[in-house]
């Protein structure tokens, strides 16, 4: 009886035991996959957010953003990984497809760290391709003078 | 009558007629031999470090690869087979043969494909790899449209992808389906051929599921689909490379032990000659005391 007692008296609390809530998921997780020709930076995976410089201004891509297809300009990537921390790494070019089952794809034609960057490098051969600019006529090396210039440019900015 | 002996001379000896190889001729035989079997090791000794080589490369370029398909997988992007009127072939290989069937592999399913297309559709196709010229320039001169040189020398670059991608879009050549045929490397001992398509800007702006997508305009796609280009002719050439160090590899090694053998049977026959030609002597010399 008293047994009982004892058993019936334990099994409610089991039953109320308490515990934290699970994280709810607001749908699907990122699969994020960054390469370059020569490296993986990140494959296939999950991070809470993803700023790419594009030609059409700097995006933030979240879980479920609208699928779309965007070309990089040369910047700085910044990745905010699940854990809150953040890293960045300059690019040079290439594309960003997100997908309508939240898998994001960067695929770069070159990539750096910040402090892989040299800033008076970068200072020293933005003045050349300022020159370069005013002095070259023809077309396309006016045109190669000007991603130049703009690639160092975005370079001292994101080392400043 | 002189007909009669005339044909005698000139009448062919019948019947397995073989002089005794001397020992000279077996001597000469057996250092050539060992000669290609030196040189066919350190052929399959550089091959295997060339191999381990594009086998660490690859890792990131499939990753790489996988990405740059991974829009058309999963949008599906289906070609309508009825309306392809230009069908562009881009075929990857190499310059450098003693590799096994690499090269005929891919030549092969390049012509199954010409021979696969319909009347109406135009195929033409573009080598990457002075051993496809070779093989198709005999029977699909007219479906050759560029050739391009110098690769497997060193271990391709997204740069060499680029050149090559560059000169195809400089061709302008108005294709509705590209496919791009190579050597997908699967382990050390084999590779297959496979097929990978690429779509024109026309045929990804018009397809269905890419309704989904936001904010496309042509400018973005037209450079969207020409830097796909040069990433899956990337993966290509990478993929290619690999399969071809490690077909190199198993030809030069089976070459070796082929060589081997022949040494182990040259020197036995070549003893036996020995031994012959020491009995001969003896015999003249003992015949020629018996006589006296």
């Amino acid at each position: 009886m008293m047994a009982a007692r004892i058993l019936r008296r334990a099994l409610p609390v089991a039953r109320q035991a308490r515990s934290y809530a699970d994280v709810v998921s607001t749908g699907p997780q990122m699969s994020f996959t960054f390469a370059s020709p020569t490296k993986v930076f990140f494959k296939e995976a999950s991070v809470k957010q993803v700023d790419v410089p594009t030609l059409n201004g700097v995006f933030g891509i979240l879980p479920a953003h609208v699928p779309t297809l965007q070309v990089l300009r040369p910047g700085v990537v910044t990745i905010f990984n699940d854990d809150g921390s953040a890293t960045k790494y300059f690019v040079s070019s290439g594309t960003i497809t997100v997908n309508a089952d939240s898998s994001v794809q960067l695929l770069v034609e070159e990539a750096a760290t910040l402090d892989q960057l040299d800033i008076d490098a970068a200072k020293a051969n933005l003045e050349q391709a300022q020159s370069e600019m005013s002095v070259i006529s023809d077309e396309a090396g006016r045109a190669a003078a000007q991603i130049s210039l703009e690639a160092h440019e975005s370079i001292v900015k994101a080392l400043a | 009558m002189f007909a009669r002996t005339s044909a005698l001379v000139f009448s062919p000896q019948c019947g397995q007629v073989r002089n005794m190889a001397t020992l000279k001729d077996i001597t000469i035989r057996l250092k050539s031999i060992k000669n290609i079997q030196k040189i066919t090791k350190s052929m399959k000794m550089v091959a295997a470090a060339k191999y381990a080589r594009a086998e660490r490369a690859l890792k990131p370029s499939r990753v790489y690869g996988a990405g740059a398909l991974a829009l058309y997988e999963k949008a599906d992007i289906q070609i309508d087979e009825e309306k392809v009127k230009k069908h562009l072939i881009i075929g990857v290989s190499s310059d450098r043969g003693l590799c096994g069937a690499v090269h005929s592999n891919v030549g092969r399913a390049i012509k199954k494909q010409i021979a696969l297309s319909g009347l109406g559709t135009e195929v033409m196709v573009i080598n990457v790899g002075d051993k496809l010229r070779t093989l198709l320039k005999r029977t699909h001169q007219k479906h050759i449209l560029l050739s391009c040189k110098e690769v497997g020398r060193k271990p391709p670059s997204f740069g060499d992808a680029s050149v090559v991608a560059t000169e195809v879009l400089n061709l302008g050549y108005e294709f509705d389906k590209a496919s791009v045929i190579f050597n997908r490397f699967k382990s050390v001992i084999s590779y297959n051929t496979v097929s990978k398509p690429l779509f024109s800007p026309e045929t990804v702006g018009n397809a269905e599921s890419m309704s989904v997508y936001d904010d496309i305009d042509a400018d973005v796609l037209r450079n969207y689909q020409e830097f796909a280009m040069v990433n899956i002719i990337y993966m290509a050439m990478k993929e290619s490379t690999t399969a071809e160090q490690s077909a190199r590899m198993t030809a030069m090694d089976s070459a070796s032990k082929n060589a081997s053998e022949m040494i182990d049977k040259l020197t036995l026959t070549f003893n036996r000659t020995r031994q012959a030609v020491i009995t001969k002597e003896l015999i003249e010399i003992i015949s020629g005391a018996a006589a006296l």
